[in-house]
């Protein structure tokens, strides 16, 4: 086992990997695709994002980070600042605290288990934007940004899982 | 030794829970603060993001460039599939619009003639920053877009940016490099606007649908389908005469108007400099946007 400064700056480097990749999809959220009608809707990627390093490295994604992803994502796109660090923090609590079930099974269940989270990421990110504008928010763009997210949770895991394996596998 | 391990370990687990629970419970009412903090409107939120979009404007004008390439090429193909048809569309277009420059011509004389006649005087004539979209709304519930021009160069907080279609919306935010847009769309966007042919003020208050409605009009004003809006210039904030939208359905009761502008394809704006003083504190001095008085 090699200790030397080079190696341990070297696994220093990659275990940023979990927060250099959703910090990266943080930033492509707020990139104009010039698709119409398609900002509204833009797909939640830092909440597959968080969701899957909960899963597989929490180690190398701790809270706080999750949290400055969230500040940082909320002042990009313009949303009130603390609500999508907020909705982050709330989406690895949940999948932390059963980490147990995720443990070891199979991709199909993991997609299922953020069908059930994702539904509570958006009412929570709802609730507190009805709150903050002191009005109700329309819930139809956040209905199809939902749907956006779930289906294309299997392409982003499957990127992720790639980086996971060339960046991680001796971390 | 082993034993002492055993207990160690027996003990850390628990702990860790705690641990994870406590650094949970105060993020939580961490992002709680900053939200009331940016509720009571405070300085820091506003510094706070700024700052960010300040630093992340390069980054972000980077990554926006394979996109605005990749629409430019299917625009293009698109073009090239209706070349003859666009052609004598054009040739049409030109024709009309060469009539259009000799009546406006005439126009403008009589103008000059009648202001000169009146003692009329001038709204000042606004000066303009053109800036490229770098970053788009990327939300659910806000209705925004990144410039990646800023105090800088000039851009101040409740500026009118336009394009070549009409009113886009105004500055909310203004860095050194960088300024966000709140569209004509948004929630919480209110532009004073009169309708052109009948002078009748109203409020166009947008909702996060694509057609803002018409707010505080005059209780006995009827609005026709296809009537034009403008802005009014009331309060001084905007421009007067830039054009906004056009009505397309009064249906129980509220007006709701179609912008001319098409949001989801705007590549570059222009920040109109119109320094009349206006409601703002942050308009009244055409200095950066600083705290306020």
């Amino acid at each position: 086992m090699r200790t030397g400064l080079l190696y341990r700056f070297e696994t220093a480097v990659r275990g940023m990997t979990p927060f250099l990749t959703t910090l990266f999809l943080a930033m492509l959220t707020v990139v104009p695709l010039r698709i119409p009608d398609f900002a509204p809707v833009t797909p939640s990627l830092t909440v597959i994002a968080v969701y899957y390093w909960s899963i597989y490295r929490p180690d190398l994604l701790p809270m706080v980070a999750v949290f400055g992803i969230g500040l940082f994502q909320d002042a990009l796109t313009g949303t009130p600042l603390g609500l999508t660090a907020l909705v982050l923090i709330i989406v690895q609590y949940a999948v932390l605290s059963q980490r147990r079930f995720f443990h070891s099974k199979t991709f199909l269940v993991e997609w299922w288990g953020f069908m059930l989270v994702s539904p509570v990421a958006a009412f929570a990110s709802w609730l507190l934007a009805s709150l903050y504008f002191a009005a109700l928010v329309a819930p139809r763009p956040l209905g199809f940004q939902l749907l956006l997210s779930v289906a294309l949770y299997p392409c982003l895991v499957w990127l992720l899982t790639r980086i996971q394996h060339l960046l991680l596998r001796s971390a | 030794m082993r034993y002492r391990g055993a207990s160690v370990r027996r003990l850390a687990l628990p702990v860790k829970g705690w641990m994870q629970r406590f650094a949970f419970a105060l993020l939580v009412s961490a992002s709680i603060g900053i939200l009331l903090l940016g509720r009571v409107d405070s300085q820091f939120v506003e510094r706070l993001r700024t700052g960010v979009t300040d630093g992340m404007a390069p980054i972000l004008q980077a990554m926006s460039q394979p996109t605005a390439t990749a629409a430019a090429i299917v625009g293009d193909i698109r073009a090239m599939a209706d070349l003859y048809g666009e052609n004598e569309r054009l040739r049409g277009t030109n024709e009309r619009l060469l009539q259009w420059q000799a009546v406006a011509r005439g126009l403008e004389q009589e103008n000059l003639a009648f202001r000169d006649l009146l003692n009329l005087v001038d709204d000042p004539r606004p000066a303009f920053i053109t800036a490229r979209v770098i970053g788009d709304a990327g939300g659910a519930f806000v209705r925004t877009v990144l410039l990646n021009a800023g105090t800088d160069d000039g851009v101040r907080v409740g500026q009118a940016a336009v394009n070549a279609e009409g009113l886009v919306g105004r500055v909310v935010e203004a860095g050194r490099r960088s300024a966000r847009i709140l569209l004509l769309t948004d929630l919480n966007s209110r532009v004073p606007v009169v309708l052109e042919l009948t002078r009748v003020p109203a409020i166009l208050a947008g909702d996060n649908s694509d057609n803002p409605r018409l707010a505080f009009t005059p209780v006995n004003a009827l609005f026709e389908p296809g009537e034009r809006l403008v802005t009014s210039g009331h309060g001084g904030m905007l421009p007067p005469g830039l054009p906004v939208g056009e009505v397309v359905s009064t249906a129980s009761g509220v007006a709701r108007i179609r912008p001319y502008v098409n949001f989801s394809a705007l590549e570059y704006l222009r920040v109109l400099d119109f320094t009349l003083p206006g409601v703002l504190p942050a308009t009244r001095t055409a200095g950066p946007a600083g705290p306020l008085p």
